[in-house]
């Protein structure tokens, strides 16, 4: 197992006895919003992603000071460890470390199996939302080799020296479905960018939320003939399933190119005259 | 408080596979759905009881899927 593993993630058993000193902030990201006023680990903040980690107006991930903003009240200066969780196994808290990751944050960590693990565990949870004394937070240059945007994906269609992983569900990848069952449809045209590999993103975790191994990760990535030794760029819907994968790609397997292409299916399924495979 | 009485079970609901997590924290119960792939939480209730929670839940969950299309692929 690569050294890189334990410095990303932590155990709720860590959070449970950590998640109030002094340097740490635990932040709450969930898919479902409403998730944190139903309990949460006593301590923590929570984010919204819809309002608090985009930007509002145009589409794009928050600006630097709306970030600063954030980060401030929410107790959290340059120095301090930042441990994200939320439900459906981390989604959209990968989305909150891979935007913090774009603004140089250097200590992120996700609390492994999230918000499933710990309310399986029957953990302490608190309604109440902490007292924080706001800090100062200076966002840095934003590291955009993280981030693909339309024309480099366009590009590595055309090069075909760029892998892309499709991290959808494979009812979306086929064109079946536009977008998740009970959520909203939101692109014109179904199937997905031509040459990309499927691997759905739940396919990094266990049951219990948790990140699967090394080894398992290696293996299921590797058996789509992804193996670092070439950029990767991978796509969902909206980019938070696939900030997930970029998670585990780069932290967890140590791919040194690995990209988020957070335009994803709802920008290249929207395009005039894109080309689409199907199934 | 710890949450009580935690559950959680898959099954089919409008024709599509989605789980169903429920807890009860400070007297109230919190439902919330899932679909199952790719596990996205896109409706949920609270209630009195167990069953009022799901039961709550669950009607906004069929008409949520009842708008979900299936295309011939």
């Amino acid at each position: 197992m690569p050294a890189t593993l334990p410095s990303v993630l932590v155990d709720t058993e860590w959070v449970a006895q950590h998640a109030t000193d002094a340097g740490v902030r635990v932040v709450e990201v969930d898919v479902d919003t409403s998730s944190y006023d139903q309990g949460h680990v006593p301590g923590a903040v929570g984010w919204n992603w819809n309002t608090e980690l985009c930007d509002t107006v145009v589409r794009d991930i928050v600006p630097a000071q709306k970030l600063e903003e954030l980060l401030g009240k929410s107790g959290i200066d340059n120095k301090t460890a930042i441990v994200l969780y939320g439900d459906n196994n981390n989604w959209f808290a990968a989305w909150a470390f891979w935007q913090l990751k774009i603004y140089g944050h250097e200590d992120v960590r996700i609390m492994d199996g999230g918000r499933k693990k710990w309310l399986a565990e029957a953990r302490d949870l608190s309604t109440d939302k902490p007292a924080v004394k706001a800090a100062t937070y200076k966002a840095g240059t934003p590291d955009l080799s993280l981030r693909a945007f339309l024309p480099e994906v366009q590009q590595a269609l055309a090069g075909k020296q760029t892998a892309l992983v499709d991290v959808r569900s494979p009812a979306e990848f086929t064109g079946e479905i536009l977008s998740p069952p009970g959520l909203p449809e939101t692109c014109q045209r179904g199937g997905h960018i031509p040459g990309a590999k499927s691997i759905p993103w739940g396919k990094n975790c266990n049951d219990d939320g948790t990140f699967k191994s090394y080894d398992d990760l290696k293996a299921l990535y590797g058996a789509q003939g992804i193996s670092g030794d070439q950029p990767v760029i991978a796509y969902c819907r909206i980019g938070e399933r696939s900030s997930l994968t970029w998670f585990a790609m780069k932290y967890l397997l140590g791919f040194p190119n690995v990209k988020n292409y957070d335009g994803s299916w709802t920008e290249w399924g929207n395009l005039v005259g894109a080309p689409v495979e199907k199934p | 408080m710890k949450p009580e009485d935690y559950s959680r079970h898959q099954q089919e609901l409008g024709g599509w596979q989605v789980m169903i997590e429920t807890y009860k924290l400070g007297g109230v119960y919190h439902c919330t759905i899932a679909n199952v792939d790719p596990g996205a939480r896109f409706a949920r209730a609270d209630g009195e009881t167990k069953a009022e929670a799901e039961s709550r839940a669950m009607e906004k969950a069929t008409k949520y899927l009842g708008q979900t299309r299936k295309f011939e692929v």
